[in-house]
């Protein structure tokens, strides 16, 4: 067992599902597949974790055109042609030209890390199972070279996914998972109280109100979430906005203030406006 | 150990495999799950399931099994340390609670009262949790219920959690044959992506470019391939208006994901069934129509056609001349969906009505047999079968 366990930190709070996928992980040494809602801080966890154990975080962020062979390295083919080309004495030695990929640097790590393998679900359909052995026995081959390069603590591996595409069955057995569901109430003033020690009582229960209400009107595109709802927070107290203005009852103003910082998209935005209306006429 | 629950799990339709059994029993060996049962549940959760879709079939299963293992006390021992269950109880009840629960015929009647309640509440409200949470005069008032599930006891809140977690199902809306939503259609529309290289050759070719050089003696021979565009052409004609009323909505949610999905979509709505035409505007549908013999011709074979409609009408509106239901049909709508299947061979036929109740109206079993069986439901299930077919 692993000297450390993660129980969230001061800045994020996490719940004891999340807690016991996330010691699994750690103690079984194994890669932890973590899935949500945009914006229920799937990333910040991996930054949490290698703070909360005091280890060393290696992000790899995904694009539409990354390649699992990125991640662990490059063959800088173009260089060395320039270089024979002008003669340089490096040339003969192929390893001048293998750039290191974030896989390698965590696996040559000193002290076992954190790797962060954002949003994998990007990526080519492919891309999870090139990375298969790599994920299972920690190692890889760098066939220019004909090295095996071997990871010398086997890294904690977070991989985050938004559920853009499916990944495969091979790989996900070798993961563990967790689905990030989004916060009740009350882990969610416990979030905010983490981000906002200073916020009053009264605002924070008004807010928390008014944004449930807003994510339970029905029929919105998208709804907002808790990164969304930390920024709308942070803009309130920017404008000194009081807990009384959010309650009030006066009909005229029913739409939350800043609410463009709940939502995002422009149909929400008059969808909700049109509800408001709806609902201050049937009042009146 | 916990075989015979992972079996259940595979006869559940997970597809558990024998790997993830061994970490989960690794796990348990390196002391993860404690004395808790429900760590041990949420450990066998990271551990067994991988999709946030099946989290709510795995809570049944795990709630089913181990209200088996309750109610054969005797076998308990083979199962789970029946420690962990008394040591629940001594968790979570005061000397006080006991008794009183002994006095309403032990924990197990009590444990089954719930159960009983929770089954209750499923079929009292579909998609809510509420009902526990307000229920402020049931029995159980005094232990405490909230919506965050069934509370035992009030002191040293910190410890008092749950008594059964999965038994809340909270992720029920994501099991894949009931919920859809704009992004799980698009995930299914997905598979149908076929990628190709047509049109104008506006981007470097990097590989050929070098080999051709290298073929060159290194003078440079640019090479250009086209851009890769999803090539998939799909005929989409969706049912609008009376009986399709109450699908609007996830109707909508499949239309918008289709349109973003696809470069090369068209659609067209008709009412209830196919006949002589269609229309691309439903707030000129009478004004500009399209004939369908149009779209026979104009469209080639490579289009998919995919119908969504409810099929839910008289049977007369789809075998006789004259039964359509708005206007005067020269040929019945079963002569005109068989030219259109002649000539698209690709096609499907999805149907927002539950599975279950396609059986009790004939005009469904008619649309069927005339779509060759090709029949899905919308739901995230049904749309990849069907896509399936497609391919």
């Amino acid at each position: 067992m692993t000297d450390k366990r993660f129980n969230g930190t001061e800045s994020y709070i996490a719940t004891d599902d999340l807690t016991m996928a996330v010691n699994a992980a750690v103690t079984l040494q194994r890669p932890i597949l973590v899935k949500g809602e945009p914006g229920t801080g799937k990333t910040q966890l991996a930054i949490e974790v290698a703070a909360a154990l005091g280890k060393p975080l290696h992000e790899w962020h995904i694009k539409s055109t990354t390649k699992a062979q990125q991640g662990l390295y490059d063959y800088d083919a173009v260089a060395r042609l320039r270089d024979s080309q002008l003669g340089d004495k490096r040339v003969h030695d192929i390893g001048n030209y293998i750039v290191r990929g974030k896989v390698w640097d965590a696996f040559e790590s000193d002290s076992q890390p954190v790797l962060l393998i954002d949003e994998i679900d990007k990526a080519d359909i492919e891309f999870p199972n090139d990375l298969l052995r790599e994920l299972d026995r920690m190692e890889f081959f760098v066939y220019e070279t004909k090295q095996l390069v071997t990871a010398v603590h086997r890294p904690i591996i977070i991989i985050t996914s938004n559920n853009e595409k499916e990944l495969p069955d091979a790989f996900l057995r070798r993961c563990f998972f967790h689905y990030i569901k989004f916060p009740d109430k009350n882990t969610m003033e416990k979030i905010i109280a983490v981000h906002f020690p200073e916020l009053k009582k009264n605002l924070l229960r008004e807010a928390l109100e008014a944004f449930y209400k807003v994510r339970d009107t029905p029929g919105l595109k998208k709804k907002p979430s808790t990164s969304e709802l930390l920024d709308w927070i942070k803009l309130l107290l920017a404008e000194d906005i009081s807990p009384e203005t959010l309650r009030s009852e006066d009909t005229r103003k029913t739409i939350p203030p800043l609410y463009g910082a709940l939502l995002k998209n422009e149909q929400d935005v008059h969808l909700f406006e049109q509800l408001v209306f709806l609902d201050r006429r049937n009042r009146q | 150990m916990l075989t015979k629950f992972f079996f259940m799990l595979r006869k559940g339709g997970l597809k558990t495999s024998i790997t993830e059994l061994l970490t989960l029993l690794e796990a348990m060996k390196s002391g993860l799950a404690g004395h808790s049962i429900d760590n041990f549940y949420y450990l066998s959760r990271t551990c067994l399931v991988k999709d946030e879709a099946h989290f709510d079939r795995f809570d049944r299963i795990f709630g089913a099994h181990f209200k088996g293992i309750e109610e054969a006390l005797g076998a308990l021992e083979a199962e789970i340390p029946d420690e962990w269950l008394r040591r629940q109880a001594e968790l979570y009840l005061s000397e006080e609670e006991r008794k009183k629960i002994e006095s309403m015929g032990g924990f197990e009647a009590l444990m089954k009262a719930l159960q009983e309640r929770l089954k209750e509440q499923d079929e009292r409200h579909e998609g809510g949790n509420k009902w526990i949470g307000t229920a402020g005069t049931s029995p159980f008032g005094a232990y405490g219920y909230n919506p965050e599930g069934v509370r035992i006891g009030q002191q040293g809140s910190g410890h008092r959690r749950a008594v059964k977690v999965w038994d809340q199902r909270e992720y029920r809306n994501l099991d894949d044959s009931i919920e859809l939503g704009t992004r799980n259609i698009k995930l299914a529309l997905r598979k149908l992506r076929k990628f190709a290289r047509e049109g104008a050759a506006d981007q470097l070719d990097l590989d050929q470019t070098i080999d051709k050089t290298a073929r060159n003696a290194g003078l440079l021979d640019i090479q250009m391939v086209p851009e890769r565009h999803n090539a998939v052409k799909v005929l989409l004609c969706l049912d609008i208006g009376g009986s399709m009323d109450d699908h609007v909505r996830i109707c909508e949610e499949m239309f918008s994901a289709a349109r973003t999905e696809f470069k090369h979509l068209e659609y067209f709505y008709f009412h209830n069934f196919i006949y002589e035409s269609m229309w691309k505007d439903n707030r000129r549908r009478h004004a500009e129509r399209i004939a369908t013999t149009e779209i026979l011709h104009k469209y080639g074979q490579d289009y998919k056609l995919v119908f969504v409609g409810d099929a839910t009408m008289s049977p007369y509106e789809i075998v006789y001349a004259g039964g359509s239901v708005e206007h005067w049909n020269d040929e019945p709508g079963a002569v005109w969906i068989k030219r259109l299947l002649d000539v698209f061979p690709k096609a499907i036929w999805i149907n927002p009505e539950p599975q279950q109740r396609w059986d009790y109206t004939p005009s469904v079993k008619l649309t069927r047999e005339l779509m060759d069986d090709r029949m899905f439901p919308l739901t995230i299930h049904g749309l990849d079968a069907g896509i399936k077919r497609l391919n």
